[in-house]
């Protein structure tokens, strides 16, 4: 196991290079979930402005 | 109407894709992680030892696809681009402009794995070599897609544009992909081929084929999230916009705006 960590000593490369790879991945993937829940409260908010002028006297 | 006309008709309508990009999008990421998962037990501990290059050689299971899938997010991005400039298609500008910032992160990845690779092989982090100049220039296209879009307040002229600057920015990609044919440099040629003989082991070959599956399952499923926010976006005043952001409240994917509620 430590031996397959090790990489035949190209860990300091391999390792890093797959964490970049996954993380950029997360973050993107984060940031589309991220930019829906964002529109979706925007319209939501403008909705709930719409509906309180609608309603005052 | 001919059926397969109408088929189209009905994709193309924005209340339909955002639902049937709803469905799909968890499936997509879910069988991405599946073959992403199978990729790397294949890549990481089936496949042998390169005999030249050792384990550093591993990072051609990230690297490789991630490059495929910069050029193939391109293409899928000019190819919308140019439906929506000529035929003024809603859905096709929302699926141009969504695909850019996931093309740039398999781009960025490209690099970055590209420069942890070059280090231990060719001794240098960088170097203005033509495959690695040209793919700088495509993030750089990129993020100049996504700079104007983002710049231009009306989102459908913001799309034209940006849709126009990705389309001239097309002339990159041939540049990218054949650039290790037409300038000797430092970059090593073309290990895979579609036609013809693959020059890499079956063993390290499989993996790596299972590894583009999964990024370009990743790619749809990113591409299926963005399109729906893009989506709602454009058709903000529209009477399914205003049912999905009501029934929202019931939806467990946008549990975050509660707080709006609130």
């Amino acid at each position: 196991m430590a031996e397959w960590f090790a990489m035949g000593g190209y860990a300091g490369y391999v390792w890093p290079a797959y964490a970049v790879f996954f993380g950029a991945l997360a973050a993107e993937a984060l940031l589309g979930r991220a930019q829906r829940r964002r529109v979706v409260a925007a319209l939501r908010g403008r909705l709930k402005r719409r509906a309180a002028r609608a309603a005052a006297p | 109407m001919n059926p397969l006309l109408r088929l189209f008709h009905q994709l193309g309508s924005p209340p339909t894709f955002y639902r049937l990009a709803g469905t799909l999008a968890p499936w997509c990421h879910a069988a991405a992680l599946v073959f992403g998962t199978v990729a790397l037990y294949g890549g990481l501990v089936l496949a042998p030892r390169d005999y030249q290059q050792g384990d550093a050689y591993r990072i051609i299971f990230i690297h490789v696809p991630c490059a495929w899938m910069g050029l193939f997010a391109y293409g899928f991005m000019a190819a919308n681009a140019f439906v929506a400039l000529v035929w003024r298609i809603k859905l096709c500008e929302v699926l141009a402009m969504a695909s850019a910032p996931v093309g740039a992160a398999f781009t960025f990845i490209t690099l970055v794995t590209g420069s942890l690779w070059g280090k231990p092989m060719w001794g240098t982090w960088w170097t203005w070599d033509a495959r690695l100049t040209s793919e700088l220039v495509l993030l750089f296209l990129y993020l100049g897609v996504i700079g104007l879009h983002a710049a231009i307040e009306d989102r459908r002229q913001a799309a034209r544009a940006a849709g126009f600057l990705a389309l001239v920015g097309v002339v990159n990609l041939p540049i990218v992909h054949f650039s290790v044919n037409w300038w000797n440099t430092l970059h090593q040629g073309r290990t895979v081929f579609v036609l013809g003989p693959s020059k890499i082991d079956a063993a390290m070959l499989w993996p790596l084929l299972v590894m583009a599956l999964a990024t370009h399952l990743w790619f749809f499923a990113s591409l299926f999230v963005r399109t729906r926010a893009g989506l709602l976006e454009l058709d903000g005043g529209k009477d399914w916009v205003r049912a999905v952001v009501l029934e929202g409240a019931r939806d467990p994917l946008s549990a975050g705006t509660e707080a709006v509620h609130g």
